[in-house]
């Protein structure tokens, strides 16, 4: 089934519940959610709203407890969890607010790894590491180890390494959370860029500022979806109102 | 634009308004576009009348087509004293909390979509303001300014999510 060509990520109904009876959590309930291609969607809310377990079920990272994910007209909540993992490895691409890279790896090495995991061969895999590094302006930073790296550096490297595989759909969680405002501008601007190259994008935040770079904006209140706001258009005032010079 | 503005430009070097006005586009970027073509010259010409600035009769020529205007020790006294001042502007947000008070209290409207309307308008403003930022290329001077106003949009959605936590605590309690 492909009912819409442009949709690459939909959920129909999709719940995640935790415990039983009275101690029952609604992490996530009923969300009915449709990203288009090359479209960037914010995720906002509290913390403890459920945004972060809404990325993991649409991801293949955790298991609805019911409800469905589609993935480019796939469905694909009940795969096995190999599937699953053939799904996250080629047509998911993951970055985390802690970056999550391993330490023991220099940069390239992490950007490498999904693209070996995949099964291409070495040198392709190195080629495409070293492509993904220019684009986020770390080419001279392959051989450091992250720890020889900033913040905003170590989550571009992250970037890189979502990208390795050319998946569908970047899902973000909090990526500028452990960024510092620089740092922070550092990543939203990489993003941004990517996006405009097409890149469809799913970005959970807290932070109005990162959610504010979208195209679109859902707000999560207590694991369901409570408001949705296009934000393509822009405000009806122009930028330069937004201070005084005129007096 | 404030007349001191124009006028610690100019203790810089003696400039024509046209050199000024290409400064003040560089520092501003793309929140220039709210300047008056024409202000500078008139900011320049109240700055002369009251003694501040003078013409540079040797550089400026003699049709007065081309004006450079110095600095005068008056007006060097008056920028040391503006620097020195510590006045900010002050957010005016009196009149939104008083408008959900009136609404709220006459039963005009209900507060909390007023709240919410204007939570939709400042997330558009930030937008426009952090899409400006990324814009900017790195370590512009329009940039740091730019990131001022997404700073201050943020306070201001942070209080607007106060006043929605209020009034509906307020709505619960009736």
């Amino acid at each position: 089934m492909n009912d819409t060509a442009t949709s690459v990520l939909r959920t129909v109904g999709l719940h995640k519940h935790y415990g039983k009876a009275e101690g029952l959590v609604r992490a996530v309930d009923d969300v009915n959610l449709e990203i288009a291609r090359g479209e960037a969607l914010a995720v906002m809310g509290p913390s403890g709203c459920g945004k972060s377990t809404l990325l993991h079920l649409l991801g293949g990272l955790d298991r609805p407890s019911g409800g469905e994910v589609w993935l480019a007209g796939k469905r694909v909540d009940g795969l096995s969890e190999r599937g699953l993992a053939g799904m996250r490895r080629r047509e998911i691409g993951f970055i985390f607010q802690s970056f999550h890279l391993m330490d023991e790896l220099t940069a390239i090495e992490n950007v490498e790894l999904p693209a070996l995991l995949a099964g291409r061969s070495p040198r392709q895999a190195r080629r495409r590491a070293l492509e993904l590094l220019e684009q986020v302006g770390l080419a001279d930073r392959g051989r450091h180890l992250p720890s020889a790296l900033s913040g905003g550096q170590r989550q571009r490297v992250a970037i890189a390494r979502a990208l390795a595989n050319e998946p569908l759909v970047v899902l973000a969680d909090e990526p500028t959370g452990n960024l510092d405002s620089a740092a922070t501008l550092e990543v939203l601007r990489l993003l941004d860029r990517l996006h405009t190259a097409g890149l469809t994008l799913v970005i959970v935040t807290h932070d109005q500022r990162v959610a504010a770079t979208a195209d679109r904006l859902v707000s999560m209140r207590d694991g369901a979806l409570v408001d949705e706001m296009k934000l393509t258009g822009g405000s009806a005032r122009k930028l330069s109102d937004l201070v005084a010079t005129e007096r | 634009m404030q007349q001191e503005v124009v006028l610690a430009m100019l203790a810089k070097e003696p400039s024509q308004g046209f050199q000024l006005r290409a400064r003040l586009n560089d520092a501003l970027g793309p929140l220039s576009e709210a300047l008056n073509a024409g202000q500078i010259y008139v900011t320049l010409g109240r700055l002369e009348k009251a003694g501040l600035v003078v013409l540079d009769d040797a550089a400026s020529s003699a049709d007065r087509e081309r004006k450079v205007y110095v600095i005068t020790a008056a007006g060097h006294e008056r920028v040391g004293d503006w620097l020195a001042e510590v006045s900010w502007p002050k957010p005016d947000l009196a009149e939104f909390h008083l408008k959900l008070i009136a609404a709220a209290s006459a039963g005009l409207a209900d507060p909390i979509s007023i709240v919410d309307a204007q939570r939709r308008e400042l997330l558009r403003r930030l937008r426009d303001a952090e899409r400006a930022e990324i814009a900017e290329p790195e370590g512009s001077d329009a940039a740091l300014l730019l990131a001022g106003i997404v700073r201050r949009l943020q306070a201001d959605l942070q209080w607007l999510e106060d006043c929605e936590a209020s009034w509906t605590t307020r709505r619960k309690r009736q």
